[in-house]
């Protein structure tokens, strides 16, 4: 009776949680799945075949603007975790009690506006007739106008911003965690700054490094506004040409192909990092 | 002695804010003593050794170690190791890599590096554990190889911070013994603080009493009990019975206190003594109390006590007295030559008065 | 089978679709429009719901999003549509979203002759017409005087004169409007594939040899009206009204027709196959067609429209912008879209797709 009950409430709790993962997430992947195999043979046949497959690695822009997204996104994980592990330390281990409230706050104002409107605050800062242009001016750093946006490295510094956050939170929380004794245990045993840092810091470090890794690199690679804004006529970005496929194009089959793709090759990807940092799925999530 | 010994520290003060939680300690270990700081929470004992450690600094005095002034030379420069009080042992890597780790930094080969891991491993009897994980040892265990990860690098000093706090009596008790051994085993400077008065006894050969950042007393731990220079020293280290009274007399070295109901007692008067007239403190162990009924000694001071209880404790049984409004305690020896008794009942209790101590009332 | 499935599910949702604005429909009837920005002023929508008691809900969209989202729910969610002339009669027969205009319920007579014929012309299918002219326009070049005399015709933008100093879109019109200015005729080829491609070749080569002239590739309306505004762009490729607009901000910037035509286009009403509200669409065709509304909307947009009469109640800076624009062999000289024959974005898509990808 009393097991009864709890099944049913059990089942009640998840119920949603089910509904959620069946109707939004796995039957419009199944439906992606399935179109990504149809051929349009005429404007009204479709016969079944691994055409827009084969485009993929024949067409060769499809798989360089791929690895091209994918070695970006790496890049940019990088350098976000460089950029957010000092940010991370000085919260968890350095400030104390209203300082580290109001540094995590900090670093979570810029998520109440939307992806577009920070990207656009930073292209109105880097933007030829900006403000950093007419500060380098002002200062007779530079000559004349200097355009800093509109290449990779405008868009790096936009994705940087956007992944920031993601990465902070879970360093923050895996090195709040750490004994302030291992540090001391680090130095008192012989170590320099570099080999604590290296031996004793970012091991302890790791779950949280790689969970903010994966979140950095998922989002990133699936990011869509800023490389497009921000990126000028040569950055071109993998989700771009799947949203260019379905929308422009008409070619949902193309641009099915190309989502199963990324979703399949982003998962290798993080699948090989897990493996290459001796990490698992489950002691990252926790 | 002196500027060569081992460790060397001279009026060494750390303030934080007004508060002196070091306050002009000078200290002097020779090489191979196991020195033990003792002294209660908040005593400055864990500041005192974090400046020895190098991750504090000192604002005025000098740390020697070996002859060589410390003050500036950082924690990982320093001759000194420290076993951490919840060890810290790095959950990262294997017993042999915690173990492995300081010699890395000494850039030892990988092939010296795994004999003198598995030596170690051997000499604090945790053979071909090099692959375990911190994480799979008990209590026990993790203490050896927090000791064998500092001793493995020979260092002049090894600083510990109440290591055994974290472990069960029984435990405690085992690795006491086993710490004085692999101590006089390496031959290593052992610097060891600790609130526990009894871990200090056992295992040390000078234990210094600190209190409020100052060191009361420095001294083997039979003299520290015997000779207590102070009325903290008396009350802290090993039991001790308090009786409080006015001095009224000194004679020989032998004082004389009316306690407060009007008896009488005596005892030797300590290093620092009141004028006649003045609040004493008496100070006899539970030891030194010998039951009454007893061939009475003639020299013996002595006090009328009602029994309040026994506590039978094996060989620390005790009998509970109290004597107009002061508990006392009496050591009831268990050879069979302590008379049976009730509650309630009357007893006196005597002593030699050499054995006792007055001092001027002071804060235990 | 996959069309059976296709129905089951479409039938599945529409059922669904119906149950919810069946409940809707109870309260208040409305008009789910979608459209282009500009083409549903406030004022007019009020006036309109004033006057027939009629909700409109405006959704603001562009050729390929309104194409998408119809086919998405096979001609659903929407009661009136406004995509261009062209892009109608390929995409009504490849996924069948629209359904055919009863000319009996629009009110002919306040439109433009020409343009209902040109419109019914391009938009014909099995007999049937499936669009009603709306607004019409033209692309062209915007440009800062100072490179007026260098840029006059789309191939110009590659001139290194106005090198990192240029703009356009990497979308269809950009390769229409190169293939002309090379001296070929695109809209001929159209239904010759091979001939067609061949043409797109040769503009891709030329697009991929432009592409160091090119600051970047615009994307947005707004994005475009800022670069031109700061100066960071003198000369790019764009639509008549955005290049008046900035006219009437700085004078030293106009729109001009190349000299191989501005390339014109005619946006129309199309009612979608599933529209839940025909007669509330024809409303809205008959009440903004009128030419006082037509005007207002001119105004606000920017664009002309295919409304009789209604040159009159148009501001005067926009008529004198046109003609600066426009002088009767330029007029003469605009090149109308064609519909666009399926599968033509495939191809189109892909040369697009190596200009973007080359170094």
């Amino acid at each position: 009776m009393n097991a009864s009950a709890g099944r049913l409430s059990l089942w009640l709790l998840l119920t949603p949680f089910l509904l959620w993962i069946v109707l939004l997430v796995l039957v419009p992947h199944l439906q992606m799945l399935r179109v990504s195999f149809q051929v349009r043979e005429s404007w009204d046949t479709l016969a079944w075949g691994l055409e827009q497959y084969q485009n993929f690695f024949t067409e060769s822009y499809y798989w360089r603007t791929f690895v091209r997204t994918g070695v970006m996104s790496l890049f940019t994980t990088f350098l976000t975790l460089l950029i957010a592990f000092p940010i991370a330390w000085y919260i968890a281990r350095l400030a104390r009690g209203r300082a580290k409230g109001l540094l995590f706050l900090a670093c979570l104002v810029p998520f109440w506006a939307s992806e577009l409107v920070r990207t656009y605050g930073w292209m109105i800062l880097l933007r030829e007739s900006g403000l950093f242009s007419s500060w380098l001016q002002a200062l007779g750093w530079a000559d004349g106008p200097v355009e800093m946006l509109y290449n990779d490295v405008a868009v790096i510094i936009g994705l940087v911003y956007n992944g920031l956050l993601f990465m902070v939170v879970p360093l923050v929380t895996t090195l709040d965690g750490m004994d302030e004794n291992l540090v001391e245990a680090g130095y008192d045993l012989g170590g320099n700054h570099l080999t604590v840092l290296r031996e004793v810091v970012v091991p302890w470090a790791m779950p949280g490094i790689v969970s903010g890794c994966i979140v950095v690199f998922m989002l990133t690679l699936g990011s869509y506004l800023t490389p497009i804004l921000m990126g000028g006529k040569d950055s071109a970005w993998f989700t771009e040409q799947i949203f260019t496929q379905f929308i422009t194009r008409f070619n949902w089959e193309q641009g099915a192909a190309l989502g199963v793709l990324l979703l399949v090759l982003s998962s290798l990807i993080v699948w090989l990092g897990l493996k290459l940092s001796g990490q698992s799925l489950r002691k990252v999530m926790g | 002695m002196g500027i060569e010994s081992d460790l060397f520290c001279s009026n060494l003060v750390r303030r934080f804010g007004s508060n002196a939680a070091v306050d002009h300690v000078s200290l002097d270990v020779p090489a191979g003593t196991f020195f033990s700081i003792l002294g209660p929470s908040g005593c400055g004992k864990t500041t005192l050794l974090r400046l020895l450690a190098g991750f504090d600094r000192p604002d005025e005095g000098d740390i020697h170690i070996r002859g060589a002034r410390m003050n500036d030379v950082p924690p990982n420069r320093r001759p000194v190791n420290m076993v951490f009080q919840h060890l810290a042992l790095f959950p990262t890597m294997s017993v042999g890599d915690n173990i492995g780790y300081g010699l890395k930094r000494q850039k030892v080969p990988a092939a010296e590096r795994r004999t003198r891991i598995a030596r170690v491993l051997e000499q604090v009897g945790l053979p071909g554990m090099e692959n375990r994980n911190p994480g799979e040892l008990s209590g026990g265990q993790r203490q050896r190889v927090a000791l064998a990860r500092c001793l493995v690098l020979e260092p002049t000093l090894l600083l510990l911070d109440e290591p055994l706090g974290a472990l069960d009596l029984k435990l405690r008790e085992q690795m006491k013994i086993e710490l004085k051994h692999l101590q006089k085993a390496f031959g290593t400077t052992f610097v060891y603080i600790t609130h526990d008065q009894s871990e200090a006894m056992v295992m040390s050969d000078q234990v210094a009493v600190m209190k409020d950042g100052r060191f009361d007393q420095v001294a083997p731990p039979e003299e520290l009990y015997r000779e207590p220079a102070t009325p903290f020293v008396a009350g802290f280290v090993g039991d001790n019975n308090r009786l409080t009274g006015e001095l009224v007399a000194v004679q020989d070295g032998l004082a004389e206190l009316r306690l407060d109901d009007g008896s009488m007692v005596r005892g030797r008067l300590g290093q620092s003594s009141p004028p006649i007239g003045e609040r004493a403190d008496l100070f006899i162990r539970p030891e030194s109390l010998v039951l009454g009924g007893d061939a009475l000694r003639p020299d013996y001071s002595a006090l009328r006590a009602s029994v309040t209880a026994t506590l039978f404790d094996g060989a620390n049984s005790r009998l509970e007295a109290d004597s107009a409004g002061q508990t006392l305690y009496a050591r009831l020896p268990q050879d069979g030559s302590a008379p049976r008794l009730r509650e309630g009942a009357g007893v006196q209790l005597a002593w030699d008065p050499m054995l006792a101590r007055v001092f001027a009332p002071g804060a235990v | 089978m996959g069309s059976r499935t296709a129905r089951t599910s479409a039938l599945l949702g529409s059922t669904f679709l119906a149950a919810v604005t069946f409940s809707g429909s109870l309260l208040a009837e409305e008009l789910r429009l979608i459209t282009w920005g500009g083409y549903a002023p406030d004022d007019v929508v009020a006036q309109f719901e004033e006057e027939t008691g009629i909700d409109v809900k405006v959704t603001l969209s562009n050729n390929e999003d309104m194409i998408s989202k119809l086919r998405a729910t096979g001609g659903a969610g929407f009661d009136l549509a406004q995509p261009s002339q062209d892009r109608i009669i390929g995409v009504q027969r490849q996924f069948n979203i629209y359904k055919p205009i009863d000319f009996t319920r629009v009110n002919t007579d306040q439109l433009q002759p020409s343009m209902v014929k040109a419109t019914q012309d391009s938009t014909e299918l099995d007999g049937k017409f499936y669009g009603v002219p709306s607004v019409w326009g033209t692309s062209g070049l915007i440009v800062h005087s100072s490179v007026a005399d260098t840029v006059t015709d789309y191939t110009d933008l590659c001139d290194p004169a106005v090198a990192g100093k240029v703009s356009y879109r990497l979308k269809r019109p950009t390769l229409i409007g190169f293939a002309f200015a090379m001296g070929m005729d695109p809209f001929e080829a159209y239904n010759d594939r091979d001939e067609y491609e061949s043409i797109l070749a040769k503009v891709e080569d030329k697009l991929i040899d432009c592409k160091s002239n090119v600051k970047t590739y615009w994307t947005g309306g707004d994005q475009l009206l800022a670069l031109l505004r700061t100066g960071e762009v003198t000369a790019a490729m764009a639509w008549d009204a955005g290049g008046w607009k900035l006219n009437a901000e700085n004078p030293d910037i106009r729109f001009v027709a190349p000299d191989s035509g501005a390339l014109g286009w005619i946006d129309t009403f199309a009612i979608p196959r599933r529209s839940e509200n025909e007669e509330a669409a024809y409303k809205w065709i008959n009440f903004v067609m009128q030419p006082e509304i037509a005007a207002r909307i001119t105004n606000a947009s920017g664009n002309f429209t295919a409304s009789k009469g209604a040159d009159e109640f148009v501001r005067a800076e926009l008529r004198d912008a046109y003609r600066a624009s426009f002088n009767d062999q330029a007029i003469n000289n605009i090149k109308w879209y064609p519909p666009v024959p399926p599968g033509l974005e495939t191809v189109e898509g892909q040369v697009l797709d190596r200009v973007q990808a080359a170094n």
